[in-house]
């Protein structure tokens, strides 16, 4: 990492328009955050409060609020992995991930290591949807990851799976973090994804949402593994 | 993935099997249809009412003097022409008002009127504004059938996912990338659909097209053996009209959708 993954958000506001016979909804109100560079920061807070929403406009999928964000590189690479896994359905496992990259670039070459690092090597040719939805989410986690990015998005990318497919996806993907390192945002409403991963915890909350709570995680990563230590320091984050 | 190639190859088999028994029936039916069609011509004893034998023979005939192949070339010709411009002038306008509310509102009763103006009327307008020439024609095919394509794709267009747009932004696809693997995989069941019901329709068109105002073409022929009342030349080039309506639904239309839909669970 040569530097440039910090991201500057200042936000003075979102607000839906108004829709069919619903009057204009304010969903954001003042958010400014700092991340520093290869932090793994956690966005969490009640569902419909505004996470999702914030990561879109990190993201720069959503460009209609009031404020800036920027980052510390002129044109950083960004990444997003999905709630959904987000693949085509028409091209296999291995061509998603090259689609990730510019047409000839270098990289291209480490999607086989990519691949085999999160289990699917055996599935390179197969199309998404014969694939089970554990598998689609390796899948979309290795083309978050394929380009390097500066700053990687995730949406609630282990939602809906069983506890042990998701468990298994959340030592990948700190495996792979920890080879590339990289900031990331990372929103979820479970707790216990939150501590387990993150090194800094953001809750929103209100109407319109802002951060309510800004924590540092102190539990050391090789004590994460452990549940008691996990419950204490979730309880002294999240009181 | 040995559950994945499993669970692919047996259906693939048991597809197979239903085509084979598939084929069966339908030449044993139309054998059956064949010799009903040929005791009714003996009893009938009719000049207007000949047995497959006699088609047939006619068809022989007009093989081997090089008529048919002539008048079925061309008409093939036309097909190909007109179906391909519609298709690619359809095309766009369909992508154009899926993709365009504002677009789409006001068109709309455009779409409306062409859907409805009777192929007739569209074909005589033509002949009458630019003469019997060979433009006329194919202008007047690819107009009835630019409507019918417009529609199909403007379903396609409206319902193409934000979710896979908003990935291949982030992915930075550009437009090439999108249009290559993110759009046009989506809209391509209703190209296939526009195909389908477009062809069908674009041989009919045709036909009248070329009775009206060509001097070759099976549609000319038709009208011809009609004005002679000659039933063994119309059937000969009904039935070889049918015989190459069917190759390319089987030789090209069927194998490309297979291939469109390969991925699919």
């Amino acid at each position: 990492m040569s530097g440039g993954g910090g991201v500057h958000i200042r936000v003075g506001g979102k607000t839906w328009p108004a829709v069919g016979g619903r009057p204009r909804q304010p969903v954001l109100g003042e958010i400014n955050l700092d991340i520093e560079e290869g932090s793994f920061v956690i966005l969490t807070g009640p569902s419909g409060c505004g996470k999702s929403t914030l990561l879109n406009i990190v993201a720069g999928l959503d460009a209609d609020y009031d404020g800036t964000v920027a980052f510390d590189k002129a044109d950083p690479a960004l990444t997003y992995v999905f709630q959904s896994p987000r693949l085509l359905p028409w091209r296999t496992v291995q061509e998603n991930i090259a689609l990730a990259l510019p047409e000839g670039d270098p990289r291209l070459a480490r999607i086989p290591e990519l691949l085999e690092r999160v289990g699917l090597s055996e599935a390179a040719d197969a199309y998404p949807e014969r694939l089970s939805l554990g598998m689609q989410r390796r899948a979309s986690l290795a083309r978050g990851f394929v380009c390097d990015p500066d700053v990687l998005l995730m949406d609630e990318p282990f939602v809906s799976l069983d506890d042990p497919t998701a468990d298994g996806l959340r030592r990948l993907l700190m495996d792979l973090w920890r080879r590339r390192p990289t900031t990331v945002l990372f929103v979820t409403h479970d707790r216990n994804e939150a501590v387990a991963l993150g090194t800094r915890i953001l809750r929103m909350g209100g109407t319109p949402a802002t951060v309510v709570s800004d924590t540092e995680v102190t539990l050391a990563r090789e004590n994460r593994a452990d549940r008691e230590a996990v419950l204490v320091e979730q309880r002294r984050i999240f009181g | 993935m040995a559950l994945a190639t499993d669970s692919n190859s047996q259906p693939q088999g048991m597809m197979q099997s239903a085509w084979r028994s598939r084929l069966v029936w339908s030449l044993g039916s139309l054998a059956v249809l064949l010799v009903l069609w040929e005791v009714a011509a003996l009893l009938l004893q009719s000049r207007v009412f000949p047995g497959p034998s006699a088609v047939m023979a006619t068809m022989m005939v007009e093989f081997s003097s090089g008529a048919l192949t002539h008048h079925v070339g061309a008409t093939l010709a036309r097909v190909a022409v007109s179906f391909f411009l519609a298709m690619l002038i359809g095309s766009m306008i369909g992508l154009a008002l899926g993709s365009s509310a504002g677009a789409d509102r006001f068109f709309d009763t455009w779409l409306i009127f062409f859907l409805n103006l009777p192929a007739l009327v569209i074909i005589i307008l033509c002949y009458v504004w630019f003469g019997l020439t060979e433009t006329a024609a194919i202008t007047a095919v690819a107009i009835n059938k630019i409507p019918n394509v417009a529609v199909t794709v403007r379903e396609g267009a409206r319902s193409l996912s934000r979710d896979l747009n908003e990935m291949a932004v982030m992915y930075r696809f550009g437009w090439w990338r999108t249009l290559r693997h993110v759009t046009l995989p989506q809209l391509a069941p209703f190209f296939a659909a526009a195909a389908r019901s477009g062809l069908a329709l674009v041989w009919k068109i045709v036909l009248v097209v070329e009775l009206l105002g060509r001097s070759n073409g099976v549609g000319h022929q038709l009208h011809v053996a009609f004005q002679l009342f000659d039933v063994p030349m119309i059937l000969a080039y009904a039935v070889a009209f049918i015989i190459v309506v069917q190759i390319i639904e089987f030789g090209l239309l069927q194998p490309l959708d297979a291939r469109a839909n390969r991925w699919r669970r």
